[in-house]
């Protein structure tokens, strides 16, 4: 006997399961009742409408044709009312009662609306349905909106809008975009990319009022006083399952209805699909799941068995130019790794979170191809320890043999970017190959590949080796020591791209041979992880060569020779009067000028060292530096105090880089100087970093020295103010501390990476902005005087133990 | 040499001396300096270098070897012998630890004193 069924709601969920039952050939009666005017539609193509990239026709996926075809009533704009379930009847807005066998819920979910005052002024709205679309594609060039929420739905409704012209703000109370898939970086990603489509990003921003006017909205008020002028006021931030109706009728409801394996309510007789369900303590707010759903409640409503089970989910933002995909859980916790992967020349951006060799979250930015293939590890539960180091780089280079790079090399496609300063892809390389370049060099010369910041250059050497075959041997780079294969920037370029934080984890990464690595690799390791971990990298004082973790200077004989900081040059008879008293007090037998105008004090014991430190302490002084991979001096010459040439206050200006850049550590020393005229009495054109000051401003130079190799330093660049000549130093420094190899000098590294790509690197403001972050950000945490740390420790300066009463006994 | 009796000395906490670190002991003749490695043994050896007297208890502790701080010879923790194509020997001494404390078997020092 045909039954009764009364469906509620017209959406993606019961579209899917009509559709499955009429596939089944369903012995029922369907009545459809829809609060929209409409019958089913593909609502998450509601954002390709808005930016115009699709038609609503396009997106309609039940025509009236088709219900009338299928047998099914239609009642669409017209709400349930009410349900009374001892009868069996439902009851329609208009007053009229049908009796049902079964009810389908499908009513979705409510956009949630934040109650600030003037949230029901004309002219707020939600994003949900084609109504919502509708008064958004309303709006021209002329017009201004803000949306509240920088969340999937929020992003999309901004990118629709600004396609179409408007002036559209987006506010997000949280730091970045879309906190809960991506973390920082890919949101700093994402944003840069709405704000070049023209949308105006504010995020850590709180909204207080709705501000309007003839009761229609006028403004949004902030916390901060700020008011944003709008025309419509778009709320995204997050939806409730509808569950009213089902409440009121005596259906079990908690996030939202109630439902079991088979989607069935607490009543036999009413089943519930789509994002107004709870099952197992979860709602849904994607399709995917809702169609498996509506596939089990078709089964259930013909008596077959089935049984809903939860999957992992994946996200895409459907932004034209924003390629972003997040899949699974991203919860930090115990057991939980990351591995991260980031291009900035690309604006790629890759994390995976694992959790006992299986990834469990995925996040890609800019580059999305591989994100399937990602998608199915975390659904299918892959073990993934055996392609762990190349796993981030997706499934081209996991065939043959994971850690052949070769193998990984000749699976790229043609398009694939190998140099990305030059935009240079394997393509244009082969291509250059077989029109004859047959080296590096060649390669170089005729396609810039690896001619800019070098780092690419295995990359291209790989390229023409599975080109030329046998014709063509790669070089042997040198590696680090010999705890490991790899050079000093394969793994610089592990520790970054996998995020190892720690020297056990880069032992274990990279595979070193030995168990603890040795007095060259360790330092240089302590350095890189310190550098590019500044918050999460504990220092390893044993990884340190003596100078630094005694924070002395070692002498022939062992002892220890003291140099106290002056800044910039500068002293004062007090502190003078404080050197010669524990020059005197801890029996120095020699006092020096060096060359970077500091004193220096040799032949100091070593248990001694926390004494004279104290001592200096307390008059004022803290080290020097002078043992260490990091700043020493800031040279300088009298400048415009006292001299006649002087154009600018290069001793100020020395002392202020001086209190700037102290204590920072770097991959080799580091010595500047200031002249206060091109007469350069400062010498500071055989500096790493070389300022002379001129009528017009400062000249900054870099890669000077005068050790081993003695070198002029070559023009960075000049710049009008202190403020910059600032700026720019930090970031030369940084992009140094971020890139070089360690023990490599300024010139080293100019040399291997060129001096354009540098002055390209300080010369973008956005670069050099954020590189002066990072240096501001490391000296916050390691800025510290050594001297003033160790004289805590003074007592392991001592010996441990005296034996020398029981050896002659 | 005849077999003389061991005489362990009670030296200090294991904690005392740094992970892949050394600590000095001062003795009548010169200083031994106890090293500690990243896997908990311990070892002591004549805080001198052979090649120019490098003080090794600054230099770098890796395996069961230290980098003395000065010209980067490698001496062997556990025979004192240098690695690598250099030559020469430092003296060790019985060391070990027991029940969390470092101790050292100063009949050594003392053999050493009168040799
Ligand atoms: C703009 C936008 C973009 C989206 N993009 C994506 C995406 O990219 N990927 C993704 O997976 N998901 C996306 N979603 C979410 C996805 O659209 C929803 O998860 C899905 O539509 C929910 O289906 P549903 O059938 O449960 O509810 P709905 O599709 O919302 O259908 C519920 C219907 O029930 C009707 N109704 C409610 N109460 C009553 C009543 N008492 N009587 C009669 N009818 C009633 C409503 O009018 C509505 O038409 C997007 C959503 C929006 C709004
Ligand atoms: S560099 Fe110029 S300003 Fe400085 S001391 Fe020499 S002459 Fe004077
Ligand atoms: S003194 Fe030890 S290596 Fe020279």
């Amino acid at each position: 006997m045909t039954q009764r069924l009364i469906i509620i709601g017209a959406g993606m969920a019961t579209g899917r399961a009509l559709e499955h039952l009429l596939d089944a050939g369903a012995d029922y009666d369907v009545t459809l009742f829809n609060a929209e005017p409409r019958g089913n539609y593909n609502r998450i193509m509601l954002s390709p409408v808005l930016s115009g990239e699709k038609t609503y026709a396009e997106i309609e996926t039940h025509t009236a044709e088709w219900y009338e075809e299928n047998g099914i009533t239609c009642r669409f704009g017209e709400k349930i009312a009410s349900i009374d379930r001892a009868a069996k009847t439902v009851t329609a807005e208009n007053g009229d009662v049908l009796s049902y066998d079964k009810l389908l819920f499908g009513t979705g979910s409510n956009p949630f609306m934040i109650p600030l005052p003037g949230h029901d002024l004309e002219g707020v709205i939600a994003y949900r349905d084609l109504e919502d679309t509708e008064r958004m594609m309303g709006l021209g060039p002329d017009n201004k909106c803000v949306v509240i929420g920088g969340g999937l739905l929020g992003l999309e409704a901004a990118a629709g809008m600004a396609a179409r012209g408007v002036d559209v703000t987006v506010i997000h109370i949280m730091g970045h975009l879309m906190e809960r898939q991506l973390d920082e970086a890919a949101g700093y990603l994402l944003r840069k990319a709405l704000v070049d489509k023209g949308i105006t990003v504010k995020c850590s921003a709180n909204s207080k009022e709705i501000l309007g006017e003839n009761g229609k909205v006028r403004a949004l008020l902030l916390d901060d006083g700020t008011e944003l002028p709008c025309d419509l006021l778009v709320m995204a931030v997050g939806i409730r399952p509808n569950t009213k109706l089902a409440q009121d009728a005596g259906v079990a409801v908690g996030k939202g209805i109630h439902v079991d394996d088979q989607m069935c309510t607490s009543d036999a007789d009413i089943l519930a699909v789509g994002e107004c369900v709870e099952h197992d303590g979860a709602i849904f707010g994607l399709v995917a799941p809702l169609y498996d759903q509506a596939k089990v409640v078709a089964k259930t409503l013909m008596g077959d068995e089935a049984q809903f089970v939860q999957k992992e989910l994946s996200t895409k933002l459907k932004v034209t130019g924003c390629d972003l995909f997040s899949a699974g859980d991203f919860a930090e916790g115990e057991g939980r790794e990351d591995i991260v992967f980031r291009d900035p020349a690309r604006g790629v951006y890759r994390r995976l979170v694992l959790e006992d060799n299986v990834v469990v979250g995925a996040v890609m930015y800019g580059d999305t191809a591989d994100s399937n293939w990602f998608f199915g590890l975390i659904r299918e539960k892959t073990d993934v320890s055996d392609m762990r180091e190349t796993l981030i780089f997706g499934p081209a280079f996991q065939g043959g043999g994971a850690s052949d790079p070769l193998s990984a090399v000749a699976a790229l496609p043609r398009d694939a970017e190998i140099c990305g300063c030059n935009g240079i892809s394997k393509g244009e390389i082969e291509d250059a190959i077989a029109a004859g370049s047959g080296d590096l060099a060649a390669i170089k010369a005729s396609t810039k590949a690896s001619a800019s910041c070098g780092t690419c250059t295995g990359l291209v050497e790989q390229v023409l080796a599975v080109t030329l075959g046998d014709d063509f041997v790669i070089p042997a780079a040198a590696s680090i020591c010999g705890c490991t294969d790899m050079t000093h920037e394969d793994v610089r370029r592990m520790i970054k791209s996998q995020k190892l934080t720690s020297m056990p984890a880069v032992w274990q990464e990279c595979g070193w041979k030995t168990s603890c690595g040795c007095h060259v690799c360790r330092p240089a390791l302590n350095f890189y992880l310190l550098a590019d971990w500044p918050l999460e990298y504990q220092d390893d004082p044993q990884s340190r060569f003596i100078n630094e973790r005694k924070h002395a200077n070692i002498q022939k004989d062992g002892t220890f020779s003291v140099v106290p900081r002056m800044w910039g040059g500068i002293t004062t008879p007090d502190e003078l009067r404080a050197i010669a008293d524990a020059a005197d007090k801890f029996e120095v037998p020699t006092v020096k000028v060096t060359g970077g105008q500091r004193i220096d004090l040799l032949g100091v014991k070593g248990e001694d060292l926390p004494a004279i430190w104290d001592d200096l302490n307390k008059a004022g002084m803290v080290s020097g530096h002078a043992y260490s991979k990091g700043l020493r001096t800031v040279k300088t010459c009298v400048g415009t105090d006292h001299c006649r040439f002087g154009t600018q206050d290069s001793t100020g200006l020395g002392i202020k880089l001086e209190k700037i850049l102290w204590g920072s550590w770097t991959p080799h020393k580091l010595k500047l100087g200031v002249s206060g005229c091109p007469r350069n009495c400062a010498e500071a054109t055989c500096k790493d970093i070389g300022i002379v000051c001129v009528d017009s401003g400062y000249q900054i130079s870099i890669g000077g020295a005068a050790g081993m190799d003695v070198r002029e330093t070559v023009l960075l660049c000049q710049v009008p103010t202190e403020e910059e000549v600032v700026d720019v130093i930090k970031a030369v420094t940084q992009s140094y501390r971020e890139n070089a190899k360690y023990l490599d000098r300024i010139y080293k590294w100019m040399d291997k990476v060129g001096l354009e790509w540098i002055q390209e690197t300080v010369e973008d403001l956005d670069t050099r902005a954020a590189l002066v972050e990072r240096f501001d950000l490391s000296q916050t945490i390691y800025r510290k005087d050594p001297w003033a740390q160790h004289v805590a420790k003074a007592e392991t300066y001592q010996p441990l133990a005296d034996l020398t009463l029981e050896a002659a006994e | 040499m005849n077999e003389q009796p061991a005489n362990w000395v009670d030296i200090a906490a294991l904690e005392d001396v740094p992970k892949r670190g050394a600590r000095l002991i001062k003795t009548a003749h010169g200083c031994v300096a106890v090293f500690r490695t990243g896997a908990d043994e311990v070892y002591a050896l004549d805080n001198a270098c052979p090649h120019k007297q490098g003080p090794l208890a600054d230099g770098i502790v890796h395996d069961k070897s230290v980098t003395c701080p000065l010209h980067n010879w490698v001496i062997s923790l556990e025979t004192g012998e240098v690695q690598g194509a250099d030559e020469g020997q430092v003296a060790t001494y019985p060391a070990k630890v027991v029940d969390g404390r470092i101790t050292l078997d100063t009949a050594f020092l003392v053999r050493r004193a009168v040799a």
